[in-house]
């Protein structure tokens, strides 16, 4: 089953139009990159689903039901510009906000110990929120977004203001609800996170989606047959029919990389085998575009021609 | 419903758990008898210690006979002015009077010399000395004695009594019914303000903060304000009424302790026993019953009555004009941007107040008073400040019901700028902007 699907969504601010006819399908247990630039349209979109606003046209279905007032239970929102109440402790805080989702004081209470634990915080229960660092803030503010169990994640910029260590932390904690069958949706720029996150992307320019998919299919899709190549000598004499040298670099006193495209039907096999032959192989791998070289050229609005040239090249 | 409830508690006990609530709560019903404590302590002080001042005379008419009094000591110099000015320099004494031969019609010429600024008090008090000596003067030149004078005046004290439709008599006070529609209208005027701007503040603060846009992923926007609201609302209920315990308690361990007696009264007690004298006896009597008519007429006010109207009115115009301050506090992101919509919103409310001195305690069955209480925005402070003078059934009935209304309106209209505004950040606010954001469709 799908955890969440948009269909056709509009929204129209006065001055803009915020959304234009986006169609989104998350499925069920897996960490989902809702990519695109500032003011995309990211916030409406996220808004709509945590029902902040609602759209003008279009439908949402939440795990197969259509979305409504009570669905809040079953999510979890970590806004980009969070806070929390400075005046207030960080227990009557988690239980506030955990009471407001639906869930019980007693097991409101029992939840906030266990969490407290998780991140090894649990003396702070008695601190009010203006006393703690901004990452120990960011700690708190994470645990009231899943407090109450929900089966949809969504986390704005989860990873601003978090030191390495504790975006470490956090990062384990998401793979751990992922594991215990939540769907994530990740709204993110970092895209050395997506990399290394997500399962599924969407990416939204100017109010529309502009691709959706599995992030290995996209990947793939923008795959070129070029190879980087490092190598003894800056001589590679190769079958003009078969390769075509893009260009090379000088790592160090003979040794040298060199990338190369091969012609469509040559695997990478058959240019190993064919390199072996002339030159002494240093290393050898494909090239494949990272998300953000995505990202950005499709950004840029560059047609899909332009776009492999353009990966075939950084 | 439920989460409403949990936001009440909410904005309640962290209000009510602040040590400044305590200290507020506490101290502002000792504030004013310290006040007036203080301020009888100097009085009775500067009063024990003032001297009466010298006065040097110089007569040249030969028609005063200075006695002296408990403000000042008449020094009568028999030397010439110019003399007398140089001897006057040369003592401390505070002043020196020069009068002149004067036509007993048209008295002139009369001089008063200084050596510092004389408080206008004194000033008036020296004239009215030599007025009366004149006036003496005039009365024994038309052969009138003073008794004859004295049997002349007549004391007349008009007893008030309101005729009630149902032909019910009531003795009644204006003196009093001013004073507790004064202090009423005041008092509901200043709630609504200090409760208004604390509403305001709260919402500042969740908007700057930026947990509002976790709360309303979790609850309606219209449901954080009236939680809001309501909470506040239940704060200033509980400080009035533990105000109104203090005070109560406060005045009557004070009454208790000065003997029940007002200070006239003992003053009066004192006289008659060294006097003994059978008029003073009288007097008393007849300030006795003066008191206990007063203390009746208190007692005959409906005071539930006005308590329920009070409370009405207090929770009515608060609720009326909280919404409006919510919706202003969600637009702005400071206090000091919020100053631009605060004198607006707060017009009507201070047009009521001002109402209240210029036409309701004056006259308040007049064609104003009437609309005053009657128009939601200023009968909050306009009925409380009218209620005592006895409202007709129907015109309450009429101000009530248009007081619901006139919340449920304004709310209506809050709840629609709030729920815009609250996630608006970094937009410049004018009544343009608000008025869109009230117009946009959710």
């Amino acid at each position: 089953m799908d955890a969440l699907i948009v269909k056709d969504v509009n929204k129209v601010y006065s001055t803009h139009k915020a959304l234009d006819n986006v169609s989104i399908t998350i499925p069920e247990k897996t960490i989902f990159g809702l990519l695109g630039p500032n003011g995309a349209g990211k916030t409406t979109l996220i808004r709509i689903i945590n029902q902040i606003i609602n759209a003008d046209s279009g439908e949402i279905l939440i795990f197969g039901e259509k979305l409504r007032p009570n669905h809040i239970e079953i999510i979890g929102y970590l806004p980009e510009e969070r806070g929390l109440y400075k005046k207030m402790k960080v227990g009557d805080q988690l239980l506030y906000l955990a009471q407001l989702k639906g869930l019980s004081r007693h097991d409101a209470l029992a939840r906030i110990k266990v969490w407290l634990e998780k991140f090894e915080i649990k003396d702070w229960w008695h601190k009010k929120v203006e006393d703690l660092s901004k990452g120990m803030a960011q700690k708190v503010q994470f645990i009231s977004t899943v407090l109450h169990e929900p089966k949809l994640i969504i986390l704005d910029e989860p990873f601003s203001g978090f030191d390495p260590v504790n975006a470490q932390l956090i990062t384990e904690k998401i793979l751990e609800l992922k594991e215990n069958g939540s769907t994530i949706i990740f709204s993110t720029h970092r895209m050395e996170t997506v990399e290394a996150l997500c399962d599924h992307i969407a990416l939204i320019n100017k109010s529309k989606k502009i691709l959706e998919g599995p992030k290995k299919q996209i990947k793939d899709g923008y795959r070129s047959n070029t190879f980087l190549v490092e190598h003894r000598g800056n001589h590679l004499i190769l079958a003009p029919e078969k390769y075509e040298v893009k260009g090379q670099v000088k790592i160090e006193d003979d040794l040298y990389s060199t990338t190369i495209k091969a012609a469509d039907g040559i695997k990478g096999n058959q240019v190993i085998r064919d390199l072996i032959d002339i030159t002494e192989l240093h290393s050898f791998q494909e090239k494949v575009p990272s998300m953000a070289d995505i990202f950005i050229s499709l950004v840029k609005g560059e047609g899909d021609e332009a776009l492999k040239k353009h990966l075939q090249e950084v | 419903m439920n989460k409403i409830w949990l936001i009440i508690q909410r904005e309640f006990l962290t209000r009510v758990q602040k040590k400044s609530f305590l200290i507020t709560t506490i101290l502002v019903p000792l504030i004013f008898p310290a006040i007036i404590g203080v301020l009888v302590y100097i009085m009775k002080k500067e009063a024990e210690a003032a001297k009466a001042d010298t006065v040097q005379v110089v007569d040249e008419s030969g028609k005063f006979i200075f006695e002296n009094g408990r403000q000042f000591t008449f020094v009568p110099l028999s030397m010439s002015l110019e003399q007398a000015k140089k001897t006057y320099n040369e003592t401390k004494d505070f002043a020196l009077l020069y009068i002149p031969p004067f036509d007993m019609n048209k008295p002139e010429g009369m001089v008063m010399y200084t050596k510092e600024n004389p408080s206008l008090q004194k000033v008036g008090n020296l004239e009215s000395i030599l007025q009366d000596r004149i006036r003496d003067l005039k009365l024994e030149e038309y052969k009138i004695d003073k008794e004859t004078l004295k049997g002349l005046k007549v004391d007349v004290n008009l007893k008030q009594i309101n005729l009630s439709e149902t032909g019910e008599e009531k003795s009644s006070n204006s003196g009093i019914l001013y004073g507790l529609g004064f202090g009423l209208g005041i008092l509901i005027y200043m709630f609504v303000l200090v409760y208004g701007i604390q509403i305001m503040q709260g919402v500042i603060d969740e908007k700057t903060s930026k947990i509002v846009e976790i709360i309303v992923s979790s609850v309606k926007p219209f449901q954080l304000m009236l939680g809001k609201i309501v909470g506040i609302a239940s704060v200033g209920l509980l400080q009035f009424t533990i105000w109104i315990i203090l005070i109560t308690v406060l005045s009557t361990g004070a009454l208790s302790y000065f003997g029940l007696k007002m200070p006239q009264k003992q003053a009066m007690e004192e006289m008659t026993k060294s006097m003994g004298n059978e008029e003073m006896k009288q007097a008393m009597n007849q300030q006795d019953s003066k008191i206990n008519e007063l203390l009746g007429n208190v007692g005959q006010l409906p005071l539930g009555k006005i308590a329920f109207v009070f409370v009405f009115y207090f929770l009515g115009g608060y609720l009326l004009y909280g919404a409006l301050f919510a919706a202003v506090g969600s637009a702005v992101e400071s206090m000091q941007e919020s100053q631009q919509f605060q004198f607006p919103i707060t017009l009507p409310l201070l047009i009521g107040y001002f109402g209240l001195f210029m036409f309701i305690l004056r006259d308040p069955h007049g064609p104003v008073s009437f609309w005053l209480s009657v128009i939601p925005f200023t009968s909050p402070v306009a009925m409380v400040g009218r209620i005592a003078f006895d409202v007709p059934t129907w015109e309450l009935a009429l101000s009530m019901v248009l007081l619901i209304g006139g919340f449920l309106f304004t709310t209506w209209i809050a709840g629609r700028i709030y729920r815009v505004g609250i996630l608006m950040t970094g937009t410049k606010v004018s009544w343009k902007v608000l008025a869109k954001w009230f117009l946009m469709k959710s």
